[in-house]
Formats: structure tokens, C-alpha cells, sequence
């Protein structure tokens, strides 16, 4: 089996406030992520593909089509946008790097029917990524 | 569908790699230039990984204002600008290669909560990097 990873970076703005705590509990728990008006990263996702090569071309998907599901799914629907406000996915959860790359999983995993979707890598800076895989857990 | 999360963190500290059950001609043939006598540094990378549910009122698998304090203070705050020899007691007996470095930091940090801890990589420098991962299945308790 092969892995391909492709990367595409967006940028987007989010907040996280659960309407369902108080204003004090949403700031001990977010932190600045709650300050009001939102606030924003430059994303970097790392998509990985698994499967074994065409012998016709060599190649486990066209990196052509996994580019072009990525901007369709991802970079079209994310780029640019307050992700609270303007994702619909999104709508009602608090988009941390955790719940972004799960939703992203979950708009990649059908699309990808050549090889298996095999991990989303969702850097929300260069210090901190979210990983969601295939595994059993969590 | 399994979420984990990692955070890198920084710190720098001097080292020097001598083992004392070994003469002085075994030490300098197997840990060359990191025997040198008066020990040298590195800018440290660590990355933290951590797994576990995600919690849907809060949208995270750990909270990184209770994250950062903790590794900040077992790590980071613990190892920054310190010789790790003279200066960190695990390592007064013990040499302070990288993978035994990973292995205490390891250590210090398994007992986090609620999330499970399930990977520490530590990058020495941009070309070497070590990593111990928890054995699957195993609550990283032990």
C-alpha cells in the first residue's frame, strides 16, 4: 500500500462560545478564542490517500482530482469565511482544530472513491494540529 | 474515526553524552563531538500528542489552557536553559541522549487528563528526531 498526501492551505475566522454555558464560564474555558468578534488562522490541511498504484498510470489518484476535490470541498466551501457563521457544517459547533478537521473527514471520506481516505492533518498554526484517522477510539 | 491533537513546544539546553561505565576512550569512539568535555546545546522540539473524545460542548479533546500550563510547567519550564546533566536529577545517572530524553518527558507528562497521552516526538535538532509512542491499548496510566 502507498500513501499520497496532498496540501492546500485556506484562511478563515472563527470564535468559540457555547451558548449554553455563561459569559464566564465561555471566557474560563476559550480563553481569547471567545473574544466576540472572532479572530482567524492561515490553515494548512495535509490530506492522505491510501491504496495501491493503477498499473496503467502509475498513480493511486489522480493528484489532479484529489486538488480538485479539495478546492470544491474544502477551500471553496472554507476559504475566506467566519467558519461559525458561514460553514454550514459548522453551524451550532465550536470549530476548534479538532471539530474542523472531523468535519472535513467527513466531507472528504465520500468523494475520495478511488483509494481510501486515510488521514486528515489540520494545522491551525505551526504549533498546534489535529489529526483524524480511520482508527478505532475516539 | 479516531481525533488526536499535538502541539509543539520549545525549549534549549545543553547536554553532554558520557557514559560512566565506559572508559574514556569507549566514550569518545561512540558519542564523538557529544563527548566533548564541557557538553554543547540544542533548540528542542517537542511535539505532544494527545488522544480522546471530543467534547461536544467545548469542541476539544484537551483544553490547551490547561494543556500549555502542564507541559510548560513538567517540560518546558523545567528543562529551558538548563545543562541536563548537571542540572536534571533523572539524568544524574542516566546519559542524556535524545531518546532517553523522550522517554522522560514521556514520564512526566503521562499522567495529563482527560485526554490520554499518545505520542511524544522530540526533535534535536531539524534532522533528528526521536518519538515513543503508547502501546495500543494501554492506558498510558502505567
Amino acid at each position: 500500500m502507498i500513501r499520497i498526501t496532498r496540501k492546500v492551505e485556506f484562511s478563515a475566522s472563527h470564535v468559540y462560545h457555547n451558548p449554553a454555558f455563561s459569559a464566564e464560564e465561555n471566557r474560563r474555558v476559550f480563553g481569547k478564542c471567545n473574544n466576540p468578534h472572532g479572530h482567524g488562522h492561515n490553515y494548512t490541511l495535509e490530506v492522505t490517500i491510501a491504496g495501491e498504484p493503477d498499473p496503467q498510470t502509475g498513480m493511486v489518484l489522480d493528484l489532479k482530482e484529489l486538488k480538485e476535490i479539495l478546492q470544491r470541498e474544502v477551500v471553496d466551501r472554507m476559504d475566506h469565511r467566519h467558519l461559525n457563521k458561514e460553514v454550514p457544517e459548522l453551524a451550532g459547533k465550536i470549530p476548534t482544530c479538532e471539530v474542523v478537521a472531523q468535519v472535513i473527514w467527513n466531507l472528504l471520506e465520500p468523494k475520495i472513491t478511488t483509494g481510501k481516505l486515510d488521514r486528515v492533518r489540520l494545522y491551525e498554526s505551526a504549533d498546534l494540529y489535529a489529526d483524524v484517522t480511520n482508527g478505532a477510539g475516539a | 474515526m479516531k481525533v488526536s491533537l499535538t502541539r509543539r513546544y520549545k525549549f534549549a539546553a545543553s547536554h553532554r553524552l558520557h557514559a560512566a561505565s565506559l572508559s574514556e576512550a569507549e566514550n569518545q569512539r561512540i558519542y564523538g563531538k557529544c563527548n566533548n568535555p564541557y557538553g554543547h546545546g540544542h533548540n528542542y522540539e517537542v511535539l505532544v500528542t494527545l488522544t480522546g473524545p471530543v467534547d461536544p460542548a467545548t469542541g476539544m479533546i484537551a483544553n490547551l489552557g490547561e494543556l500549555d500550563p502542564f507541559v510548560e510547567q513538567h517540560v518546558v519550564e523545567a528543562f529551558d536553559h538548563k545543562n541536563l546533566n548537571e542540572e536534571i536529577a533523572e539524568f544524574r545517572d542516566v546519559v542524556p541522549t535524545t531518546e532517553n530524553l523522550c522517554a522522560e518527558i514521556f514520564r512526566r507528562l503521562k499522567s495529563f487528563r482527560p485526554a490520554q497521552l499518545e505520542r511524544v516526538k522530540v526533535e534535536e535538532t531539524s534532522k533528528n528526531s526521536f518519538e515513543i509512542v503508547a502501546e495500543p491499548g494501554a492506558s498510558a496510566r502505567a
